[in-house]
């Protein structure tokens, strides 16, 4: 019997298809295209020079996450701005210490994370913020897929094989506004550690190794928060999008 | 080339898909993955349902910056600049 090479819609791995897809599949596997090195010393020109606008747009776009972060690590809201705000001037009077050796976006959090935890401990927040992600990555959760969708391990012909397979998706319906809706909701409701990693991993695009490095957890616990999240962020737009999947 | 010694079920497959994509699977485990989806429309479904669930998050918009925080911090960089 000749085996026949089936075409996957794209590989993952090999980025064989350098299409549309390509931009997918750095993101899937976690390499995220970040500013570069280039796009770095520029902001970081523009910054000693004053630039207000360059300044504003970096608040913008990591803003949100550091407040995210700092609040994880202290105990209110309140306490979280005060560590940004001197987050952001610990950058400002360390850009000429900025060496390019990692990306400005990973340097920034490494300022934050330090402060954050430094004011946590003074706070006298008794359990650190990588202690609970580790605990939540090692502990045990339920399977990805409901195991009802599964055939027995006794099947004669497909023993854990699918029984009621996942339907095909168009990408029109799942990026419908009804449908991020639900994605949205999904995430809210995922657990502390698991919705960070999949809001900094798939939301604004990170990279494992600066999604791990800024929540200072290993790069498997980082894969396993993300798997868990991204499991059930798609049990959730399945139950939505095909509430009743046939049995085969 | 030697195959896949235990193939994977569907079950199992499912577990692996994160570590799959991010490149993580040593490669005997890897061989074995691939061997699943080549001989498998469902898995290969699945992974598609996966794909399109990160290419939908990527378009949730974040909250935006709450406007008092935004004044506060373009005070401080004048105050910054000033020296």
């Amino acid at each position: 019997m000749t085996a026949f090479a089936i075409r996957l819609p794209f590989d993952p791995l090999t980025g064989e298809d350098g299409g549309p897809m390509a931009w997918l599949k750095d993101r899937l596997a976690g390499r995220a295209k970040t500013d570069g090195r280039g796009a770095d010393a520029e902001l970081v020109a523009r910054l000693r020079a004053g630039d207000e606008q360059a300044f504003m747009e970096l608040v913008e776009s990591l803003g949100p996450s550091m407040l995210r972060i700092a609040r994880m690590h202290v105990r209110d809201r309140a306490t979280a701005e005060e560590v940004v705000q001197e987050t952001w001037l610990a950058v400002l009077n360390g850009l000429d210490r900025f060496e390019g050796r990692s990306s400005l976006r990973t340097w920034i959090f490494r300022i934050l994370t330090n402060r954050a935890k430094t004011r946590g401990e003074r706070d006298g927040r008794v359990v650190p913020f990588s202690a609970v992600i580790n605990a939540d990555a090692a502990s045990g959760e339920g399977p990805s897929v409901d195991p009802d969708r599964f055939f027995p391990a006794d099947h004669p012909k497909y023993p854990y094989g699918w029984a009621a397979p996942p339907v095909a998706w168009t990408q029109e319906r799942v990026l419908e506004r009804e449908t991020l809706e639900v994605l949205k909701e999904a995430i809210s409701r995922l657990p502390d550690s698991q919705r960070e990693v999949i809001r900094l991993r798939d939301v604004e695009g990170w990279s494992a190794e600066e999604v791990a490095d800024a929540l200072e957890i290993s790069d498997v616990n980082q894969r396993v928060l993300l798997h868990r999240a991204r499991s059930k962020v798609r049990a959730a737009l399945e139950a939505y999008l095909d509430p009743t999947p046939e049995a085969a | 080339m030697t195959g896949p010694s235990v193939p994977l079920s569907c079950r199992e497959l499912v577990e692996l898909v994160t570590d799959y994509l991010e490149g993580a699977l040593p490669a005997d485990e890897q061989a074995r993955f691939q061997a699943h989806l080549e001989a498998c429309d469902p898995c290969v479904g699945y992974i598609e349902q996966i794909r399109l669930t990160v290419t939908a998050a990527g378009r949730v918009e974040e909250a935006d910056l709450d406007p008092a925080s935004r004044e506060a911090l373009l005070a401080e960089f004048r105050g910054w600049k000033r020296g």
